[in-house]
């Protein structure tokens, strides 16, 4: 019997190399970031020195060939890393999707030579950090009405809009953030392309940072492009595809975004459980009420299968093949289940549950946004079912 | 009106939508919240205006309203804001302690000053080990000669450090029995831990209370000796209603706010509210709040008829704040990036929401006297 492990039979054992990898990063997470979440939570100070030792560990760059700065890892490896660093703190699996899973990724695959090497690699190296622009104050779930506009003007493009809740722009370290945009092309209409806009162009000016609910350590800021000029090189990719580049990368966010849910929602587990087997009321520890029992299984349940949802969607990237409906699939169950992990972890702990004091409060309030980021569960569902129409998958 | 409110129930349902719309600021609820204070102006003024201890008899500076009334308050109050909104709901708690079964001279000397924004009130039961049962209180109050001797440590005390006195539950008597003291914030011993920071209802203050040997006169026994137990029981059970009022209006609250929004926005060239997924999740938050508020009412009515459905006030409870935090939720949802971020206020809502659902009767308690009271006595 011929098997070939990982590639297409069934096996749902992790490599040498992808279990090594997820084994270091959860040490690193246990030690380094989880006994601090709290604090950069509060303050709101972005940990650069964090950001550091990611970048020595290679994790910013890990999927990327070792000649632009990566590791040559793999999609999987990178998504086991998001699931352990948002274990302890989601604030960190949040720069990987952005940085790693989206911008690094569109420059690595629509970018040229030049381009890779000047922008990705020390983004890969994890010396520059790279923004992500789509959303406009029209312009959410209906991305394609996006607004901002880009004109060749000589050896320049330049750009007018406003792209709006752009993550990670705002840090001293960030450099470039990828902007879509509408292009005349002649009386009969307009395309999408997408610019890398360097954040010290001339016309770029950083809004105000939003106030959220909590994230507070992932900077969120507006970008106000008033006739911001950039470079004619600085166009990425193809001109006549630039939105579907940018969603393209998107799918492979949904993949970040459900491995960050699913690593919450085990620190969710975790804490709920360490919780209900050292508390005691009513003369034993409550673990032992069935209610409670019963609450920590179907967190349970579902964390084994949006961690699966996720794998196998990352496991399909890495063959090459389709993954649209995995990835939308994975990001919506993997989020909502997190919320109802968090609240129930939450009910677990009684009044101690809405203490900051306690992480699982941090948890709850965090949790929201991944429904939110990356398309809304409604637009998950809404691609699902447009997938749907199109007949079967396989 | 499904609800048939009579016309002074409109009138004060008009009243504090009106005081509400007035005073509650959105950019000062912002910095309360984020700061972790009360919202003493605010709180003040609704004093002056009786909004404050309106059940209260008119002798104690109350209105003599109807838990239905300040049923309908809250649920004004926290549909505008539902942190500021609590705070000012929640500066009388527990002073039921005293309505219902303090003797004369503490109501006279208290509940004026409760009502008239002097003081708020609190009462301080949960200890880091007791459970829901109050069962294995480590607070004790001991006889000496005309004094009680309180020692012990108390969690979770809602608006400790800022009330002007705490009904203490304490065991009296050994093991035997336990009874509520009323004890002045200034007394000597007393001493308030903050929690730090919270996740929700962040203008009203949690701390922990430590006794050491705090000494009282032995008229401050609030009821009869032996039955604290039973007497905070009874305030809780009424409290079950005001909360779930309070969850009330936020699921309004930030029902009103989507609503707005959804009007408002185009995406994909129309309204959103024109898409039958909206309109569906606007019709499912409509029914949760509704669903709510007819047993809110039901149950605050059978209370005024002084038929005590103590059940049905915990179903409200339970009912109410499961629908808050699924609203607000939902609700988020429909904002988008936009409900995330503290502009819009919802976020906020969202919080104030799975807070109210642990304040007080936590779940799991209401659970087990629903299941009580449906399944009676097994044979």
């Amino acid at each position: 019997m011929n098997i070939h492990r990982g590639l297409n039979c069934m096996d749902f054992d992790l490599t040498k190399e992808q279990k090594m990898i997820r084994d270091e990063v959860r040490r690193f997470a246990q030690k380094e970031i989880a006994p601090r979440a709290e604090e950069f939570e509060r303050t709101g100070d972005y940990p650069y020195e964090i950001m550091e030792k990611m970048a020595e560990l290679g994790l910013m760059g890990l999927p990327f060939p070792e000649e632009y700065g990566g590791m040559g890892g793999d999609w999987v490896s990178l998504h086991l890393v998001i699931e352990e660093l948002s274990r302890a703190d989601a604030n960190f699996g949040a720069i990987l999707d952005v940085t790693t899973s989206v911008v690094g990724q569109e420059l690595f695959v629509f970018g040229t030579e030049d381009q890779k090497q000047k922008y990705l690699v020390p983004i890969a190296r994890g010396e520059k950090i790279g923004a992500f622009g789509l959303t406009e104050p029209d312009s959410g779930s209906d991305a394609a009405a996006l607004r901002t506009t880009a004109e060749l003007q000589g050896e320049e493009w330049v750009l007018n809009g406003i792209k709006q809740f752009i993550t990670n722009i705002g840090l001293n370290n960030a450099s470039v953030v990828l902007v879509a945009a509408r292009v005349k092309r002649d009386a009969n209409g307009e395309i999408i392309s997408t610019f890398i806009v360097p954040k010290d162009a001339p016309g770029f000016k950083l809004g105000e940072k939003y106030r959220k609910m909590a994230m507070h350590a992932s900077a969120t800021h507006e970008v106000i492009l008033n006739n911001c000029r950039i470079p004619k090189d600085n166009l990425l990719g193809d001109p006549n595809r630039g939105f579907a580049q940018h969603l393209a990368v998107l799918e492979t966010g949904r993949i970040s975004i459900a491995a960050m849910a699913v690593g919450v929602a085990q620190a969710c587990l975790e804490e709920a459980l360490g919780w209900a087997q050292g508390r005691s009321q009513f003369g034993q520890p409550i673990f032992n009420f069935q209610a409670v029992q019963f609450k920590l299984a179907d967190i349970a349940v579902a964390i084994e299968l949006a961690r699966n949802m996720y794998l196998k969607a990352a496991w399909l990237k890495d063959q090459g093949r389709k993954h649209a409906f995995e990835a939308s699939a994975a990001k919506l169950y993997a989020s909502e289940m997190a919320e109802k992990a968090a609240s129930d972890a939450l009910q677990i702990h009684g009044g101690y549950g809405f203490m900051e004091e306690y992480p699982v409060s941090r948890y709850y309030k965090g949790i929201k946004m991944l429904q939110i980021v990356e398309g809304t569960s409604e637009v998950q569902r809404m691609l699902i079912a447009r997938s749907l129409s199109r007949g079967p998958r396989n | 009106m499904i609800y048939q409110l009579n016309n002074s129930q409109k009138e004060i349902q008009k009243a504090a939508k009106e005081f509400a719309k007035g005073e509650f600021d959105k950019d000062l609820a912002y910095e309360l919240d984020k700061n972790q204070e009360f919202p003493e102006k605010i709180w003040k003024k609704a004093a002056e205006l009786g909004f404050i201890g309106m059940c209260f008899p008119e002798k104690y500076s109350g209105g003599e309203l109807d838990v239905l009334d300040n049923v309908l308050l809250a649920e004004e109050f926290c549909r505008k804001d539902s942190t500021i909104g609590s705070a000012l709901m929640l500066s009388a708690f527990a002073s039921e302690c005293l309505l219902r079964f303090g003797s004369n001279e503490m109501k006279e000397k208290y509940l004026p000053r409760v009502a008239e924004g002097e003081m708020l009130s609190g009462v301080a039961y949960s200890e880091p080990e007791t459970d829901a049962a109050f069962d294995s209180l480590k607070t004790t109050a001991v006889k000496d000669s005309n004094e009680w001797i309180i020692n012990g440590e108390k969690s979770y005390v809602l608006n400790a450090g800022m009330a002007g006195f705490y009904c203490v539950l304490c065991q009296t008597n050994g093991d035997q029995g336990t009874s509520l003291i009323l004890v002045e914030s200034d007394r000597e011993g007393i001493s308030a831990v903050d929690k730090g920071e919270k996740l929700g209802l962040r203008m009203t203050a949690t701390s922990d209370l430590k006794f050491e040997n705090v000494k009282v006169p032995l008229e401050h026994l609030i009821g009869k000796e032996g039955n604290g137990r039973k007497q905070l029981q009874t305030v809780l059970d009424e409290s079950c209603i005001l909360i779930a009022s309070l969850a009330l209006g936020t699921a309004q609250g930030a029902f009103d706010r989507a609503l707005d929004y959804v009007k408002q926005r185009e995406q994909f060239g129309k309204k959103i509210v024109q898409f039958q997924v909206t309109q569906h999740k606007l019709a499912d938050m409509a029914t949760k709040i509704d669903q709510a508020r007819a047993i809110i009412y039901g149950a605050a009515r059978s209370f005024d008829a002084g038929k005590r459905d103590v059940k049905l006030a915990c179903m409200a409870k339970l009912i109410a704040c499961r629908a808050a935090v699924e609203v607000a939720s939902e609700a988020i949802q429909l904002l988008g990036g936009y409900g995330y971020m503290t502009e819009y206020e919802i976020e906020r809502f969202y919080r104030d929401a799975k807070n109210m659902e642990i304040l007080g009767r936590a779940p799991a308690n209401l659970r087990d006297i629903i299941a009580a009271s449906v399944i009676g006595r097994i044979k």
